[in-house]
């Protein structure tokens, strides 16, 4: 199922309550980001492309998915713009609209194991699904 | 001492050790923790969005329970400890979320963020003192060395969390020295274990994981503590066989303290 709501930067100012356009491209978030390797889409090109109003590259990333809400980003920031707060504010633009769940019950029973906490199941439905 | 206690779910099933040795310790130490009746499920992260209310409820319902009791609200799993705080502090200063939770809940008088949430560790810096937690020490654990994991959600956001510098911490390193042990600092303290990633990219956990072991280990560490279970399960099974141990930091002041025979 194709995403059906155009979604705009002026959204995802109003979810995350943060104003991207502070960002001064340092690139000190994504020098603290721990999985930089797995981001498509580094926080810094994260924040600049929100300010330049391209969402719909950034609904398709996988970095909505692969952000581990660790808040090196938003700690490091020296202008206060708190990448991670972006990057929650466009996954759930995806993740509200029909049928985007990312993660979906069925396929939990299969990731299971001995040791796994609750909590992680929790976290994860939280993060990829509405 | 007597404390509203939020044990949340994890601690109930497969944390069952953080919580029972904490509430042990705390016994031993004349600390009440007093469970609320009807506490519910924290959603294991905070909600980030602004315009997300439902999902902040459980918290506010908890928060406002102790502020009827008049108590803090004591936690000890560090993400159920990162949401409630974190929704406090909205709860204190987002006069949006604070209006419609309050619309939403219809409590006899509305939440606006009274209460004091602290963590166990605070509870034993600020309110029993580690002067006083050594002197109660009855086995000094004295040959370990033992490597703090921090992680990020006691830390992080510093200004909202409060709980300690976070980029140079030393409340768990002071922990360890009052139990007697020897504390290992390693650059990966304060770095992500990979989360609920575990889930959704095995592989991209497994490296973070391994990453802040391996770091541990290179420093000289024999154990590592935490005060989260996704931590635990990340250091733990997502690491090579044989690579340090992982405990919670309770187990470990249970030992101290000479209660664990007690469980
Ligand atoms: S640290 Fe802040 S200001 Fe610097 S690039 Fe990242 S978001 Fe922009
Ligand atoms: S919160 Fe996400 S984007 Fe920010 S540093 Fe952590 S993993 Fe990287």
């Amino acid at each position: 199922m194709s995403l059906t709501n155009q979604v705009t930067a002026a959204d995802i100012l109003r979810i995350s309550g943060v104003d991207a356009s502070r960002c001064m491209q340092c690139g000190k978030c994504s020098g603290a980001c721990p999985n930089y390797d797995e981001m498509d889409i580094p926080p810094h090109r994260f924040a600049i492309m929100v300010r330049q109003g391209r969402i719909t590259e950034l609904m398709e990333s996988q970095a909505i998915y692969r952000c581990l809400s660790c808040f090196a980003c938003s700690q490091r920031c020296p202008r206060n713009v708190e990448p991670a707060k972006l990057i929650e504010a466009v996954r759930l633009t995806v993740i509200r609209q029909k049928g985007q769940n990312h993660m979906k019950a069925d396929s939990i029973p299969e990731k299971l194991d001995e040791k796994l906490p609750q909590q992680a199941i929790v976290s994860a439905m939280r993060k990829y699904s509405k | 001492m007597k404390y509203s206690y939020y044990p949340g779910c994890t601690l109930k099933t497969k944390a069952k050790d953080l919580d029972r040795y904490g509430r042990l310790c705390a016994e031993k130490l004349g600390i009440i923790l007093e469970e609320p009746d009807n506490w519910q499920c924290c959603g294991g992260v905070y909600p980030q969005g602004e315009d997300e209310i439902a999902t902040k409820l459980s918290s506010v319902r908890a928060l406002a329970d102790a502020k009827e009791k008049g108590q803090d609200l004591v936690t000890l799993c560090s993400a159920c400890h990162h949401v409630l705080k974190r929704v406090n502090h909205d709860m204190k200063q987002n006069e949006t979320i604070r209006l419609r939770a309050n619309n939403y809940l219809k409590l006899d008088s509305p939440y606006q963020g009274e209460t004091n949430v602290i963590h166990y560790l605070e509870m034993l810096r600020d309110k029993v003192g580690f002067d006083n937690l050594k002197k109660a020490v009855v086995n000094p654990q004295t040959d370990r060395k033992i490597a703090p994991y921090y992680g990020c959600l006691l830390l992080r956001p510093g200004k909202v969390m409060a709980f300690d510098d976070p980029e140079d911490p030393r409340i768990m390193e002071d922990f360890i020295r009052a139990i007697g042990a020897t504390p290992v600092k390693y650059s990966q303290r304060n770095e992500c274990c990979g989360g609920y990633l575990t889930l959704e990219n095995k592989k991209a956990a497994q490296k973070r994981a391994g990453a802040v072991v391996d770091s541990a280990e290179q420093a000289g560490a024999d154990l590592m503590i935490t005060a989260c279970p996704l931590c635990l399960y990340n250091l733990d099974a997502n690491v090579p066989e044989g690579s340090v141990p992982v405990q919670y930091f309770t187990e470990i002041l249970a030992e101290a303290l000479g209660v664990k025979e007690e469980v």
